[in-house]
């Protein structure tokens, strides 16, 4: 190959978890690396539900509890089953410290900084238009205004990553892979955040929340506490908003009105409206992870793992295992496709890919039952609790007989066989 | 609240030139039009005294949900330039 005049190790495409944890990771091993960030600082075109998990952080930011710009220590898991004016929630409280809330803005930026400071060329508000291939390899990327080269280009552009699909590494997403979230960041005095969620200092709740306004669909509302302002959003997968004309905003408006939520809103005030895409095909969507001279890591590579949440984990560990797999790559002088699986075989025997397989079936079964288990039982479990807090003259037993007479006759008694027969599958192929 | 006090959270440094480009004559053809719902910030509206769409990409949020909905798959989608589109504050 030519020697280039601004030719690098490595190059990385967009600074979100994925990118930044890679960049400080090949900078830690000495490595040259430039990211590339189209915004005008790391973080300001990222949108994320509000979690990072402590673990996965560590990995990278050994001391980011101390020094990271954090909000909120997660200590309270909500899961909110709403019903159309009633809910039911079940809450998993414990002092701990395995996940905090944070704005990405500021995160995101600070984690840059870090990286820059380990030795990582950071430009930002440039775009990676596409990316520069020479005899089957590829060897660099064109922005706006020039050319970089590298051994190695590593794509850490997000759920559209368009440069994925140039390559060919990826198809176009189809609608039912991938949520559309829209979520808004409420200013609220951060004593009231408090009362409302029962916290003390920097203690943070986590809200998960199902049905309600998203009754029948396939989508999910959350809530995260900030230090003076709360996070409520949604994701609802693309097909369902296309094919029944809904919008998303006006969705998260009801939400936000549901009287179980509004609440705990009261008195605040918009701070910022953002809307963000989220990949949810799971395990059978992920595209190939490598090629010769380029890996995928993070939501480029679809890696998230949309039962538990999680997501900023998978990327930062997926791109420190890219980043490690470059350092082997760089000391061998060899970028082939063969020498670069080694990041898939990483990847295979990290949680990541396991924890995906695990939930292969997980969306196949939610999309094909989504009627039964996102509305029918959601309805029913309020149901079950309205049922048993009545006090109305009614003999219990008679209520008991009727509540359980109603889940035969409800719905067609085949329906009840199909959710039984989806379950044992489902939990088959996640335990088995 | 009504999709404009939201949007007017956001800071934005529009381009001249649009970066959603649709093939309008597509557009004339698409049945479900499922853009003008499905943006979270309104960006497509149908205007039918001219049959013809219209882009506001000022107000984009680059989220991308139309390019993988577009129907018709007739949608030029690219990143604003890099000094250009939505900086998010919070995220």
């Amino acid at each position: 190959m030519l020697k280039r005049e601004n030719k690098t190790d490595v190059i990385i495409v967009g600074a979100g978890p994925a990118g930044i944890s890679c960049a400080i990771t090949l900078a830690r091993a000495g490595k040259e690396v430039i990211l590339i960030e189209r915004g005008l600082f790391a973080g300001s075109k990222n949108v994320f539900g509000g979690a990072i998990y402590t673990q996965a952080t560590k990995e990278i930011f050994p001391n980011f509890e101390t020094e990271a710009p954090i909000e909120r220590r997660n200590i309270e898991h909500n899961f909110a089953i709403l019903g159309e004016e009633d809910s039911t929630t079940i809450t998993y409280r414990k002092n701990d410290n395995s996940s905090y809330s944070v704005i990405r803005a500021k995160f995101d930026r600070w984690a840059a900084e870090e990286a820059k400071k380990a030795g990582a060329y950071i430009v930002e508000e440039t775009v990676v238009r596409e990316l520069i291939k020479e005899k089957n390899q590829v060897i660099g990327v064109k922005t706006e205004l020039e050319e970089y080269f590298a051994d190695i280009v590593i794509l850490a552009d997000g759920v559209n990553s368009l440069l994925a699909k140039q390559i060919g590494l990826r198809k176009d997403i189809d609608t039912k892979d991938v949520a559309l979230s829209v979520k808004e960041v409420i200013k609220l005095d951060n004593q009231i955040i408090n009362q409302r969620f029962k916290l003390k200092d920097n203690e943070g709740a986590i809200v998960e929340i199902f049905g309600g306004p998203m009754l029948g669909m396939l989508g999910l509302g959350f809530m995260y506490t900030n230090t003076d302002s709360v996070t409520i959003g949604l994701g609802i997968t693309l097909n369902e908003l296309a094919e029944n004309n809904y919008r998303p905003y006006e969705i998260l408006e009801k939400l936000k009105q549901h009287p179980t939520i509004a609440p705990l809103i009261e008195g605040g005030t918009l701070k910022e409206y953002s809307a963000h895409l989220i990949p949810e095909g799971g395990y059978k969507k992920i595209p190939k992870l490598c090629d010769n001279g380029v890996m995928i890591i993070g939501d480029a590579a679809m890696l998230v793992n949309n039962l538990h949440w999680e997501g900023t984990n998978l990327a930062m560990i997926s791109g420190k295992l890219a980043a490690e797999t470059a350092v082997e790559a760089i000391d061998k002088n060899d970028f082939s496709k063969k020498t670069l699986s080694n990041y898939e075989k990483k990847l295979k025997k990290s949680f990541i890919l396991k924890d995906l397989k695990t939930y292969r079936e997980l969306m196949d079964v939610m999309h094909s039952r989504k009627n039964a288990f996102l509305c029918y039982y959601m309805k029913k479990i309020n149901a079950f609790f309205e049922m048993f807090t009545s006090v109305n003259g009614i003999p219990k037993k008679e209520n008991y007989h009727k509540f359980i007479k109603s889940i035969f006759t409800d719905r067609k008694i085949s329906e009840l066989f199909k959710d039984i027969w989806a379950i044992v599958k489902l939990l088959w192929s996640i335990l088995i | 609240m009504n999709l404009d006090k939201k949007l007017y959270t956001l800071k934005y440094s529009p381009d001249t030139e649009s970066h959603l480009k649709p093939d309008f004559e597509q557009c004339k053809l698409c049945i479900t039009k499922c853009c003008v719902n499905i943006c979270p910030a309104q960006v497509y509206e149908w205007n039918e005294e001219t049959q013809e769409l219209i882009v506001n990409f000022e107000n984009c949020l680059e989220c991308g949900a139309c390019r993988i909905a577009c129907e018709r798959q007739c949608l030029n989608w690219q990143y604003p330039k890099g000094t250009k589109g939505v900086t998010f504050k919070q995220g």
